[in-house]
């Protein structure tokens, strides 16, 4: 490995991007876009440099790290490192990006309030922050990145979206800004508490795990890390701001703030729920796997009861949030492991439907699926891609989330018999909405409407599906990669939980093949 | 006879003045001294310059002052006055602040009738006498006397080691203030008003501040800090005196701090007084009242801490509720910011609460950061308005984003900083108290004060939604004026310094670590 920072290179990279695409002329739209994608993809290469020199075998390990004194009165490092678990998360975000400003390269244009080069700017600072996020291995630093990128994407939804913007912005703001303010008192206290026990206080994760924290303490620090995060992934019954945000923001808006920020949410479950308040974590077990059993289900009823292509969508992913916070408290590798690559596979999925939707309803002039219907004749290759999205996201097997899903309820079933019959439920509800949903667009007579202004994909929007789509197909076929990665990673995790999977029972064992 | 006198001329001996370490505060009282005689005998096409290069050369001086005097721990004139760490950093703070706050007040290119102070303030609203000195195009100079004096009191107030001392700080901080508030131009009733009612309640805060203060050298039969705490440890503070005068002195410092249930003044001061003033008073006199209060609390009722403790944490919490919820309802910018100082009031009453040197060094950080965002916001609510004045009313700022991006995007940055969002320096600030109040076992206030911080986003957001994502009324006459340098320097120093408290707060947070604790 050489000296070169790749890490910190990859965090700032956008960041500079950003500033170039301010730094445009006023009016030159295009220039800017051009300057946005190739920043993009830039950072996207870099990523994938980075990615063929991490050491899978130590992926439980933090790797490129660095860190350096940023607030020593307070024992703040601006400090960063990837585990295996980070590392698939960054490329998730680095690779949505450009395809992002692909596919949505005419949803802002000069009639837009906001400015074309703002829009830019403000998805490539979104881009820092999503890197730092997940990356960050300082509390605090995790802490101050989970806010700060609630602003710019406040004002890519208040700026840049549908109709009830405002409200949608602000009511995603406040919503996240309360779980953020309740995981700084927590923050507050965790520091306070690695006071007591180290003599001086830190922030730096690695320490923080190996406290002996008292578990009513525990408790309460939990609590406020925890109730963050299920605002940000979102878990019902903490969920009702996602629908309104996603289904008034831009399409592209829609993929980074589903597909990418609310993994922050599981993420830091994962990571720090369940690493810095491990006896706090068991304690919570019960009434987690309720809540994520009964986001399965809450989820796909009302995604199938939707009238609204965008907010069907958005219930879909309440839905599989359930199911990623089922494997993770679930408490098992296979579960855990099935948890991070569900979050990676439904961000591709959850890209290609919204994407392909927003196509669907910017020619349409309209987010009803009653107004559809047809489109299959019409639009034969867009109808085709939003196929295999949708199937992506029923968990047909051949499909990425099949894997993932197969995987979580494995886990699940290994402990918790009962949650994990009930998330089967979902699987067959996710079918009715999916299918329903491309019954009711796609077949069927197309209405003058639809005839007239539904054309089919054009060579950008193509561009920016089809890799979407063939990472989908071939993490159907070839998850190892990925679960090479996350797998020592989630080792580490069960090992900080003190959890150990089930013995298999004697007569029946229960041995699927991902596992060593 | 002559043994007699020999004697007695023996006994007197001139008191020691230590002028390097008061230096500061005499430079200041002695250029607002000097400003009266230029206001008296200078011709009135000079004034205005004359009082510019006072005013400002007395900050700069006063700074360097400042500077040379750190790490200076001393008592000095006689035991009244502690020049220590804390007292040279809120010195310095307010100098900054102070001269931040100058540069808005010294504007002239906003207001299309010249400044934003009546002509003649002694003139009745309305009257022809004042039309008559409207006509004339009479500009104000007498504010800058005026000013100086407020910030005199204020370096004073929180360096005051007893209570006679602190009595007088508090008194030349106010009375200039008092007649600063009532000399807006435009809704000049409104601005009276404001005078009178603030005169008249902080008449009567002083009268408790007094009155406590007797009841204080009552029990300990000494006025100096020091003295009340030697006799607390004498006897363990079981003396109804002692606990009824430290109420009393509490009140009269908390009404000057904007706490409730004393913060009722606050919305209609902050209102009628003239803008730029607003931005001086609401951020220097929080930072000096909050000094006066840590001095008092700290050094000379220390051993009564579990008496105070609670009260404090009782208004504190009451403070941050009923800051949040009424600005909540408020259709006013000023009055909004108004009870958003209340609240943020009761934010940095953790720190103190805290009782414990992290909540010294919390309450410092907030002051500093909590001041020049307030001083920076208040100065774009002077350069926002219509045809009859400044355009206070909120849905007169909406769709300000999209013509005047600039500007709204700095006050958004200050609304931000107000909201506590990280990397700005409202996080530093809240971040410190809030890391201070656990360790000092307030945990049960800094989760209520999270709460209080989530809810306050609200009505911080919204401001923002309605200058960015609300399109502007059709017959909206509201527009941004185009401030001349002094405006812009302030609010560009303003928004500089808030971003940099937020992302490197070291350099902050190192000076209040140096500034060490109060001396006895």
């Amino acid at each position: 490995m050489t000296d070169f920072n790749w890490l910190l290179a990859l965090f700032l990279a956008p960041l500079v991007g950003a500033v170039a695409v301010l730094l445009v002329p006023k009016g030159a739209d295009k220039l800017a876009k051009q300057v946005g994608l190739v920043v993009s993809v830039v950072v996207f290469a870099l990523t994938v440099a980075m990615s063929l020199q991490f050491v899978p075998a130590e992926a439980g390990d933090f790797q490129f790290s660095f860190a350096y004194d940023w607030i020593p009165a307070f024992g703040v490092q601006f400090a960063m490192g990837l585990d295996g678990i980070a590392l698939v998360l960054v490329a998730l975000s680095t690779s949505l990006v450009p395809v992002v400003l692909l596919a949505g390269w005419d949803d802002v244009g000069p009639e837009s309030r906001g400015s074309v080069k703002g829009y830019v700017a403000l998805i490539l600072v979104l881009e820092a922050a999503m890197i730092g996020v997940f990356a960050a291995t300082d509390v605090f630093l995790f802490y101050v990145f989970f806010e700060a990128m609630l602003i710019p994407v406040y004002f890519l939804i208040g700026r840049y979206g549908g109709a009830r913007r405002s409200y949608a912005a602000v009511k995603f703001l406040l919503y996240s800004l309360f779980g953020g303010l309740l995981m700084l008192a927590a923050l507050i206290g965790l520091y306070v508490v690695s006071g007591d026990l180290l003599g001086t206080g830190t922030f730096d994760f690695t320490q923080l795990v190996g406290l002996d924290i008292p578990e009513s303490t525990q408790r309460w620090l939990f609590l406020g890390f925890f109730v963050a995060f299920a605002i940000k992934a979102p878990l019902v019954p903490f969920h009702t701001w996602l629908p309104d945000a996603a289904a008034e923001s831009t399409p592209g808006t829609a993929v980074l703030l589903v597909g990418v920020l609310d993994k922050v949410g599981t993420f830091g479950m994962l990571r720090y729920c369940l690493e810095l308040f491990p006896e706090a974590s068991t304690w919570a077990t019960p009434v987690v796997l309720v809540l994520a059993v009964v986001g399965i289900i809450y989820g796909a009823l009302l995604a199938i009861g939707q009238s609204d292509l965008k907010r069907l969508i958005a219930y879909t992913s309440v839905s599989h949030f359930g199911f990623i916070a089922l494997g993770i408290f679930a408490m098992t590798t296979r579960g855990q492991s099935g948890s991070t690559l569900y979050m990676v596979n439904h961000g591709f999925s959850t890209a290609a439907l919204f994407l392909i939707a927003g196509f669907l309803i910017s020619r349409r002039g309209s987010r009803v699926i009653d107004d559809f219907g047809g489109v299959q004749k019409v639009a034969p290759v867009l109808a085709g891609t939003f196929l295999v999205a949708g199937l992506s996201s029923l968990a047909l097997p051949g499909l990425s989330s099949f894997v993932s899903e197969f995987l979580v309820l494995v886990g699940t079933f290994e402990r918790y018999t009962w949650a994990g019959i009930i998330a089967t439920i979902g699987i067959v509800l996710a079918a009715l909405y999916i299918l329903l949903m491309y019954q009711r667009t796609m077949t069927g007579e197309a209405p003058d409407e639809v005839r007239e202004k539904v054309h089919d994909l054009r060579g950008r929007e193509v561009l920016a599906i089809a890799p979407l789509l063939v990472v989908i197909i071939a993490l159907g076929f070839y998850p190892k990669p990925v679960l090479d990665v996350v797998n020592p990673a989630v080792d580490r995790v069960m090992q900080s939980v003190g959890a150990t999977d089930p013995a298999p029972q004697v007569g029946g064992p229960v041995a699927e093949g991902t596992q060593q | 006879m002559n043994a007699i006198l020999a004697t007695s001329a023996v006994d007197i001996t001139s008191p020691t003045i230590e002028y390097a370490a008061l230096a500061p505060i005499l430079i200041v009282l002695g250029a607002a001294v000097l400003g009266v005689l230029v206001e008296a005998f200078v011709p009135q096409y000079l004034r205005r310059t004359i009082q510019l290069v006072l005013t400002f050369g007395a900050l700069a001086a006063a700074f360097v002052a400042v500077l040379r005097a750190r790490g200076t721990v001393i008592v000095a004139a006689e035991g009244s006055v502690a020049i220590d760490g804390p007292t040279i950093f809120m010195q310095g703070s307010i100098l900054v602040l102070a001269a931040i706050a100058a540069l808005v007040i010294a504007e002239r290119h906003v207001d299309p009738a010249g400044d934003s102070f009546a002509p003649r303030a002694s003139a009745l609203p309305g009257s022809e006498q004042e039309q008559a000195y409207t006509r004339l195009g009479w500009l104000q100079t007498e504010v800058w006397p005026l000013f100086l004096f407020a910030v005199g009191g204020m370096l004073l107030f929180p360096a005051a080691n007893d209570l006679i001392t602190m009595f007088v700080a508090l008194e030349v901080l106010s009375l200039p203030l008092y007649i600063l508030a009532g000399m807006a131009r435009r809704r000049r009733l409104l601005s009276q008003e404001a005078a009178l009612k603030y005169f008249v309640l902080g008449a009567f805060s002083s009268a408790f501040f007094l009155y406590g203060a007797a009841l204080l050298y009552g029990y300990s039969g000494s006025m100096k800090l020091s003295g009340i705490a030697d006799a607390l440890t004498a006897d363990a503070g079981q003396n109804g005196l002692v606990i009824a005068g430290t109420a009393l002195v509490t009140v009269g410092l908390l009404f000057k701090i904007g706490a409730a249930p004393f913060h009722q003044w606050t919305p209609d001061v902050y209102q009628g007084s003239p803008t730029s003033i607003t931005g001086f008073m609401a951020a220097c006199t929080k930072v000096a009242a909050f000094g006066a209060l840590l001095r008092i609390m700290y050094v000379a009722l220390g051993g009564l801490r579990f008496d105070w403790r609670p009260m404090l944490i009782v208004i504190a919490g009451l403070t941050m509720i009923v800051g949040t919820i009424f600005a909540l309802t408020q259709t006013d910018i000023k009055r909004m910011l108004a009870y958003s100082s209340i609240a943020q009031a009761g934010f940095i009453l953790v720190g103190v609460v805290a009782t414990n040197e992290a909540g010294l060094q919390g309450t410092l950080v907030y002051l500093l950061a909590y001041g020049i965002a307030t001083i920076g916001a208040f100065a774009i609510v002077t350069l926002v308005r219509d045809t009859t004045g400044e355009a206070t009313h909120l849905s007169q700022w909406a769709g300000l984003g999209k013509r005047s991006p600039v500007v709204a995007g700095a006050f958004a940055l200050f609304l931000l900083a107000f909201a506590g969002i990280p990397l700005t320096s409202g996080f530093t600030g809240k971040f410190a108290v809030f890391t201070a109040g656990i360790q000092g076992g307030a945990t049960g206030l800094v989760v209520l004060g999270v709460v209080a911080s989530a809810v306050a986003a609200f009505f911080y957001v919204r401001v923002i939604v309605l200058m960015f994502f609300n399109d502007p009324a059709v017959d909206s006459r509201t527009a941004v004026v185009v401030p001349s340098s002094f405006t812009t320097f302030a609010i560009t120093v303003a928004v500089a310094l808030t971003v940099v408290i937020g992302v490197l707060p070291q350099l902050v947070l190192t000076l209040v670590e140096q500034a060490g604790i109060f001396v006895r």
